[in-house]
């Protein structure tokens, strides 16, 4: 019988994916990007809907929140995994009630109205079969799948309408979003790229070679210079670990510090992130949001005698709060930080918000 | 506008010093003041014009003394201000002290050579508002005696007030001027010292301002055994290099030391006097550690007072006795501008520093470190976390030096400090130089937690000696700083070092900032040996030194 098989098969490929996962975050910067953890985490959630045994959209729901429950908890700081999975459970949702036949609108509680009159969504159990739901699921994922794939172009080809010519961009540590947006911008555009390191992990070095391989013009700073030469910066374009419910930013530490001397001088702060890194999370939980590495990075064991007395932080996050910035340009164009909770609420269902 | 003003109470200086002379002015005097006014317009320009053809033959010469002599001959016919002369507002800059006698008034108005044109409107102007100023003045001599005294002395504290300080630009901002360029060559052949070359790419921000490499010192270039300098002077100028005399108060401090014992090897040569030929002698040794590594502020004023002490040794005093009297004058000023100083504004500072007090301090300073090392003598409860930065990482220092003394610590990269902050209930920072226009000068990211520090709203303490201000203006971190040897951001992780071959990538550039200027705005409190002030007293702390000097 295939389908003992393909359930071991199963099992195996989602264990191996979250031990992927538990190494992959381990502080050294991420070693895979996070669009290729939506992609993996995408093809998973299709291969389990296609294997594993369901009979109703309630079901699979179930499977695919136990599974991701399990994915959240091997690598909390890897947002992307839970939005992948909150976007399927939209997506089945979606297909449950096209299938059912409702109209869409009856779905989305936006009236104050409909919450406190119809309590119509909690009776609304998915138990029901419907046999094409299994393919038009998968269709909708593949859907997503290629979306996916196509986030870096999106976002690369607006990068012409916001670099003029004899500009100085500045950006810190590495991200590909930023780095392909610049890289598509200097096809026809002459400008200058002011790097900030981003130490301990100095992820900025890379940034700065590619970029200087690709011809622009890029100098490397250390992070202490940030304010200093901020004043000379017209533009300050950068990548983000996730982007929160509130229109904050939770990005690679230093950001915080660069948006701050971005704001000082009036410089406009663009964020350049895909969808798929759009979280419900908010700020306030303070125990999960930051995460700390060896503390190796920032005083080596060689400093010896001192080590033992001393507290050293190392954490890799900052959160930066949306009054820094002043536009997010994604895959599906430019917004606000305003508009942010807008898009979370088309892309996400206010119950998938808790896992 | 401080020209015209320059020139006004200088016109009103002359006008009063003639009625001192010819006693109660009649109009007759107004008449031939006025007539001499529109006539000097014309043999102004005139002037001016030889003066411009005299210093184009004066800069190669540098012979202060003939421009001086010229523009002495044009003071003695004529009226209003003499011609610009860049080198003799040096001379004014030597003798900072005591009030100019009204003759020489007219030598420190000197703009640079570019503002000729300019400056023969401002001469225009100067000479109606004289006119107007005769006028008045005589109304008010017709009062009495004390007018033309009152004016006379009015003139006096005005000029001395408003006497305008116009400095040549300093060379090591100028790289990219290349007359600048060759006229340093030229310099430092004539005293014998090797040249350091510029190394590596320099970001196009940054073109005017020198960047050397540590792996070529300049004494690598120096013959052995070299006569020129005193090898105290060279091991001083390989110290610096290398950054292990490194620190405003260290570099200083070394530097000081380092004269002594050049003071105490001196030997006048016969027919010359100590006094000149010993700054002479210093000359080179400058040239050669401002080769080495630019000189500080702190530096910079600590030379000034050397030299004015060694130009006030009368010249009959005995070589063995003017000899003493310099190493004391140098060991009393270390003892009071650095030593004294930090015991005095430790005081100060240790009543702002409380019990349960989380201190944030970056870097190291060695004031600083004094402070908090003298808090926990007095029994204070507090924790200090110390920030640190690439590629320097100065902070480790601190931190040793701290843990040492049983202070508890925490240590994080100055990326960290958003996240650190919210913790923090002060700030302690540690100066280079302040600045006349409240600017603190500082080592590079003091700005930025500065910046954070104010976003959190919490209080900065910024701790400076006084002989560390500076009568300079700097609004950002470009034009004025220093430039480190730019292969100190490589770095090797993992086994792998991404930035190993940035030379041969044409686009990319590696910049190592030294210093960076922190807005007053930022600063909330400044303790300084006088006691604790706002930013903005800076220029008025400056204006107290010079006058008791």
């Amino acid at each position: 019988m295939p389908g003992p098989d393909k359930e071991t098969d199963l099992t195996e490929r989602v264990e191996a994916f979250l031990s992927d996962l538990k190494r992959g975050g381990s502080g050294a910067g991420p070693l895979r990007g996070s669009a290729e953890t939506a992609r993996e985490t995408t093809a998973l959630l299709r291969k389990i809907t296609a294997q594993a045994r369901w009979s109703s959209a309630g079901d699979l729901m179930e499977i695919i929140r136990k599974e991701g429950r399990r994915m959240t908890a091997a690598q909390p700081s890897e947002t992307t995994v839970g939005n992948m999975i909150r976007r399927v459970l939209k997506i089945i949702r979606e297909e449950y009630a096209r299938s059912r036949g409702s109209s869409e609108e009856a779905d989305q509680q936006e009236s104050l109205h409909k919450l406190l009159t119809s309590g119509g969504l909690c009776e609304e159990n998915f138990r029901q079969h419907f046999a094409p739901l299994k393919a038009n699921v998968i269709e909708a994922i593949n859907e997503l799948l290629t979306e996916l794939e196509g986030t870096t172009d999106n976002i690369s080809m607006q990068a012409l309408e916001h670099i003029h010519s004899n500009e100085v961009i500045m950006t810190i540590g590495r991200s590909r979003t930023v780095e392909a947006f610049l890289r598509d911008a200097a096809r026809k555009r002459k400008f200058h790229v002011i790097v900030a390191e981003c130490a301990p992990f100095c992820q900025g070095h890379e940034m700065a070679t590619n970029l200087s391989k690709a011809g622009i013009e890029t100098t490397v700073i250390a992070d202490a210079a940030i304010f200093a030469v901020m004043s000379r910066v017209n533009k300050v374009i950068i990548g983000t670990q996730t982007v929160l419910a509130n229109g904050g930013l939770r990005a690679v530490n230093g950001t915080h510090t660069l948006a701050l001397a971005a704001k000082h001088h009036s410089t406009p702060l663009i964020v350049c992130a895909p969808m798929f890194k759009l979280s419900p999370q908010f700020p306030n939980e303070e125990d999960t949001f930051h995460k700390f590495v060896s503390p190796h990075e920032v005083l080596p064991f060689t400093e010896g005698e001192i080590l033992s007395k001393v507290n050293v932080h190392c954490p890799v996050f900052d959160y930066v709060p949306p009054e820094l910035i002043t536009l997010f340009i994604s895959n599906i164009g430019g917004h606000a930080p305003s508009y942010i909770y807008r898009l979370m609420s088309e892309l996400y269902h206010p119950e998938d918000h808790e896992l | 506008m401080c020209n015209s003003c320059a020139f006004y109470h200088f016109a009103a200086v002359f006008l009063s010093l003639n009625h001192l002379l010819h006693g109660y002015e009649k109009k007759g005097d107004i008449e031939r003041a006025k007539s001499e006014g529109k006539e000097l317009t014309k043999e102004e320009k005139q002037r001016l014009r030889k003066e411009k053809k005299q210093q184009k033959k004066s800069k190669e010469k540098k012979d202060d003394k003939v421009i001086q002599e010229s523009g002495k001959e044009t003071r003695g016919d004529s009226s209003a201000a003499s011609p610009p002369q860049p080198s003799s507002q040096s001379t004014a800059q030597k003798a900072p002290s005591a009030v100019p006698p009204p003759v020489s008034v007219p030598a420190p108005e000197a703009p640079t050579p570019a503002d000729k044109p300019a400056k023969s409107k401002a001469e225009l102007k100067a000479e109606r508002r004289a006119r107007q100023e005769a006028e008045r003045a005589s109304k008010q001599s017709k009062k009495g005696d004390p007018g033309p005294q009152g004016a006379v002395s009015k003139s006096k504290a005005a000029t001395n007030e408003l006497q305008p300080v116009v400095k040549r630009l300093p060379e090591h901002i100028q790289v990219d001027n290349p007359d600048v360029l060759k006229k340093l060559a030229k310099k430092l052949e004539r005293q014998q010292i090797p040249l350091r070359l510029d190394y590596g790419y320099k970001v196009s921000l940054f073109s005017h301002l020198h960047q050397y490499s540590r792996k070529a010192p300049l004494t690598q270039q120096l013959s052995i055994p070299s006569t020129v300098i005193h090898p105290a002077i060279v091991r001083l100028g390989l110290q610096y290099s290398q950054g292990i005399v490194a620190g405003s108060n260290a570099r200083s401090v070394a530097l000081l030391h380092a004269f002594k014992q050049v003071i105490r090897d001196y030997t006048t040569p016969p027919n010359e006097e100590l006094s000149r030929d010993l700054v002479n002698r210093l000359k080179p040794y400058i040239s050669f550690l401002n080769q080495c590594r630019p000189l500080s502020a702190s530096m910079g004023n600590a030379i000034k007072y050397v030299k004015k002490e060694i130009s006030n040794i009368p010249s009959q005093c005995k070589e063995e006795e003017a000899k003493h009297k310099l190493l004391k004058c140098i060991e009393c000023y270390i003892k009071d501008k650095i030593i004294l100083a930090a015991t005095a504004i430790a005081e100060s500072s240790i009543e702002k520093i409380s019990d349960g007090d989380v201190i944030l301090i970056y870097g190291c300073s060695s004031l600083v470190n004094h402070i908090l090392c003298e808090a926990l003598e007095k029994n204070r409860k507090f924790r200090v976390i110390v920030v640190d930065s690439r590629p320097r990482l100065e902070g480790r220092e601190a931190l040793r030096r701290l843990v040492q003394r049983g202070i508890s610590c925490t240590y994080v990269l100055i990326s960290a400090v958003s996240y650190i902050l919210p913790e923090v209930s002060k700030v302690f920072l540690g100066a280079h130089a302040l600045l006349a226009n409240g600017y603190v000068m500082s080592r590079v990211g003091t700005s930025q937690i500065a910046l954070v520090a104010k976003a959190f709203n919490v209080p900065v303490l910024v701790c400076c000696e006084t002989y560390k201000f500076c009568e300079r203006v700097q609004t950002d971190s470009f034009v004025s700083n220093e430039l480190d040897d730019p292969d100190d951001l490589i770095v090797t992780r993992n086994g792998h070092t991404q930035l190993e071959n940035w030379q041969q990538e044409p686009s990319l550039g590696l910049l190592n900032l030294v210093y960076d200027v922190t807005p007053p705005d930022f600063v909330d409190l400044v303790i300084t040996e006088l006691g604790m002030i706002p930013c903005t007293s800076v220029p008025v702390v400056l204006r107290v030194k010079n006058v008791d000097q």
